[in-house]
Parts: C-alpha cells; structure tokens; sequence
C-alpha cells in the first residue's frame, strides 16, 4: 500500500481521516519533547504562562536524539516510550495537539482526548534512531536547553516514516493477537 | 603480582562502550536476519528490513545504533594475583565512560538523583560497576550500555517452592507480555532463578551478556530457554509490537542455588539494540 503524505501543520480533517495501520511520510516541522519538558510546559501552562510553541495543529516528537555530529543535521533520533508523557497529553490535545510520535503504549485518557479532540498518534520503529535521522533536515533548540537531550527541539523532516497506531476512533494496532501453533 | 595501569583500563572500557554504541554484535545482527526468513507477518519482515538497515547505517557512519545510549554498567572480575596502579580504578572506569560518551557524541543520560533533584550529570557517569574476585592473574571487563525503555519493562517476583516450573515460566510470560510493544520487541529476555532477592536481579542482568544463541550449559535450563522462547514468540507481539511472530530474538536464564523458602524470579529486558562489549587485560 502506497504511504500517505502529511506536511504539517495538520488539520482536524486531515487527522480524522487516518486509520490505524496506515503507513505515512510527514514533511515540514514538529517538535520534539520527553520527560522533562513535557513537566515544564505543564508547569508552564499551570501559571498561564505560553508554550515554546503553539500545539494547535502540530505534532509532538517523543525523542533525546544524541549530540550532532558535524556534518549532520542531527544525532540518532528514534522515539522513546509514549506512556511517560500520558499524564501530560491530554492537557496538550486540549490545546489543538493533532500528532504525537513514540513508541509503545498510550492510556485510556490519553486515548479518549485523541478521540474528543481529533488527534492521532503514530508510531516510529523504536531502535532506529540511525535510520530515522535520514529523514531530519534541520535541527534547532526553541528552549530548556539546559535540558541537555531533554530540550525542546524544531525540526524539519522530509518523508519521515511513521505508522499510525492509534486513530481518532481509538482503534490501536497494538492489539495484536496470539499466533497458534 | 601482575601489574596493570588503570590508564590501560580506562582506555579499554572508553573502547568498549564506544564500540557498542556504534556497532551492535554479530549475534543480534544474525538473529535478525535469521528472524526475517521466519517473521510471517509481512509488517514484521519490514520492520525487521529497517532495523537491519539502521545497523548497517549506524557502523557505516560510525553513529549510535539507538539514541538512547543507556547507563553504563561495567562489570570487573579481577584475579586475585592483580594489582592495579596508577590510580583509582573506580575513577579510571569512570573517566572511560565519559571520554566514550563525550567525545563520541553519545546521549548523557544520567540525573544525579532520582526524586529531588534529576539535573543531568553531563558526561553519563557515574557508571555502575560490580567487582568480583577470582583466581589468576587477568582482568576481565564486561560493559553493557543498558537502554531504558526495556530496563523499565523488567519485574522482579519472589515466588515459592511449590510455584515451581509453571510459576517460573508464567512469571516470564507474563512480564514480557505486558510490555507488550514498550521495550523495542524483537527483544532478549535476560531471567536469574534463585540466590536471594538482589542475587536473582544481577543473574537476570549477567544474562542479558550472553550472547544471543548460546544457551545455558545446563540442559534442564536450555530447554527451558527454548521452551520459552517458542511461548514467548506465540504472543503475537512482534516487531516493534504491531503483530507477528518475531516478539524476542532469545531467552537467556542463569540459576543459584536458593534458600529452602525460596524461589526469587527476576526478568531483566533488553530491546534488540543489545549493546555489550568484552575485553581481557
């Protein structure tokens, strides 16, 4: 199946009409953010303060990539665990969050403000952070730099490979089934 | 008396964990290829394609298999009829980490304090180091940089006597099956059987080493790993968790003699970016 092409930002439309096990290159800008920052950016939000970036219609990238080596536009960048930002998620989907990037699973809160608010998450192969860093054109800290790896990065992506895991009708790719023997 | 410098050692474990970072072992890369004839599920062959392509990416660019470098955890058997000079071994293994990590362009990826104040160290140090005294006059040097995303997925049960065999395996299956997609499946299953509650822990780490198609000596527990591995591989996990029948690449276990009460179970999970290194001084 031909995969489908995305440049960002995304429209609740363009989100609401992706299903699970579809195979899409997203091109343009996301942004990246882990533990840390996903605590600072409540935390911000929680004095009124504004984000690093407007979340409406963009996607998230749950990645640290290593330092860049010269020559690059940046390090080893695959996807950490998704279920560490759940409790941070749905505060950003509120905010018009339409994409989140990771690995692994999502909880039921997280899943039903994907489903209220029209967002879709999608999987990157967890592991290959060589081959995934292909598809990053740029790379720039916007802020926490003192995060280290944890800092809130934008980058620029071309075709960058992902598959949609869970849709905006909850349907989840992870629910995979025993094999018999 | 054998002299070493721990120069020498801090150059080695620099070696080591750089070597690692960049080069994932011939067992892991064999097993994939192995697996991919087998994956039924055409995702999973393809998700098996890229992760050999993101090692033959990596070696070739001389680039980190996974950006998450993990901790390092180094483990030193020193014979006994070594002495070492030149300074403080602890530091010099320390100072082998950092250089790896620093000059290498690896990830820093340790706080220096779990709860109250997590502010990254900057070097990835301090690593984790366990000693053991043995007779002779080598030191050997065993290094793995251990990815979080699985250590997080690990468990730990202690189990009684009358749990016995079915207790053991559930246990594993169990672990491994809530994981589910979390550690980077195709994964290794590292298991300590016995000893007490920390012993079993180490044992399920120790046999993360091992390299992926060597089974335990013991014939009792090599069947179990095979035994295992086919059960675990009949989850339907697969790779990267969306279906099929590649879901771990080994199951590694390690046995102690345990207390009469007792019957300790710790799984230790590894993602297939397996980073170890080996080396006697």
């Amino acid at each position: 199946m031909e995969p489908i092409r995305l440049t960002t930002p995304l429209t609740e439309e363009q989100v609401r009409n992706l299903k699970a096990g579809d195979n899409v290159l997203i091109s343009g800008v996301i942004y990246t953010g882990r533990d840390a920052a996903h605590k600072r950016m409540i935390e911000a939000l929680d004095r009124g303060e504004k984000l690093p970036f407007d979340p409406e219609g963009q996607v998230i990238y749950y990645v640290g990539p290593t330092p860049t080596k010269p020559g690059h536009a940046i390090g080893s960048c695959g996807p950490t665990s998704s279920y560490r930002m759940d409790p941070f998620a749905p505060r950003l989907l509120d905010l018009g969050l339409r994409g989140m990037i990771g690995k692994g699973k999502r909880n039921d809160q997280v899943i039903d403000s994907m489903k209220k608010n029209g967002a879709v998450y999608f999987g990157a192969i967890g592991g290959a952070a060589a081959l995934i860093s292909k598809s990053v054109v740029k790379c720039d800290i916007i802020a926490y730099e003192d995060l280290g790896p944890e800092a809130v990065r934008r980058l620029e992506i071309k075709d960058f490979p992902v598959i949609v895991i869970i849709d905006s009708e909850g349907n989840n790719l992870y629910n995979t089934k025993p094999i018999e023997d | 008396m054998k002299e070493i410098d721990v120069a020498v050692v801090k150059e080695k474990v620099k070696e080591l964990f750089t070597e690692a970072a960049y080069v994932i072992g011939n067992d892991v890369y064999s097993a994939l290829l192995e697996n991919k004839k087998t994956e039924k599920s055409p995702v999973g062959q393809s998700v098996l394609d890229q992760l050999i392509k993101n090692y033959d990416i990596a070696k070739e660019e001389r680039m980190a298999v996974c950006q998450d470098t993990g901790y390092a955890v180094v483990f030193l058997e020193v014979g006994q009829e070594v002495m070492l000079k030149g300074g403080d071994i602890n530091e010099a293994v320390n100072q082998g980490v950092r250089e790896a990590y620093e000059e290498g362009y690896l990830r820093k990826s340790v706080v220096k304090e779990p709860i109250f104040d997590r502010k990254n160290t900057g070097d990835n140090t301090p690593a984790i180091i366990y000693y053991n005294i043995v007779p002779g006059d080598k030191l050997d040097i065993k290094v793995t940089a251990k990815g979080f995303g699985s250590e997080n997925m690990s468990a730990i049960k202690m189990l009684v006597p009358a749990d016995g065999l079915q207790g053991v395996k559930n246990f594993i299956i169990e672990t491994v099956k809530k994981a589910g997609p979390n550690p980077c499946p195709p994964i290794i299953v590292g298991v300590g059987v016995g000893g007490t509650m920390e012993k079993a822990a180490m044992m399920s780490k120790q046999a993360l080493l091992r390299e992926v198609g060597v089974h335990n000596e013991d014939p009792n527990y090599a069947q179990l790993e095979k035994d295992l591995l086919h059960e675990i591989n009949k989850l339907g996990i697969g790779p990267a968790g969306i279906g099929g029948n590649t879901t771990a690449l080994a199951v590694n276990v390690n046995y102690h003699p345990t207390h009469i009460a007792g019957l300790p179970v710790a799984v230790n999970i590894c993602c297939h970016a397996a980073r170890h290194g080996h080396a006697v001084l």
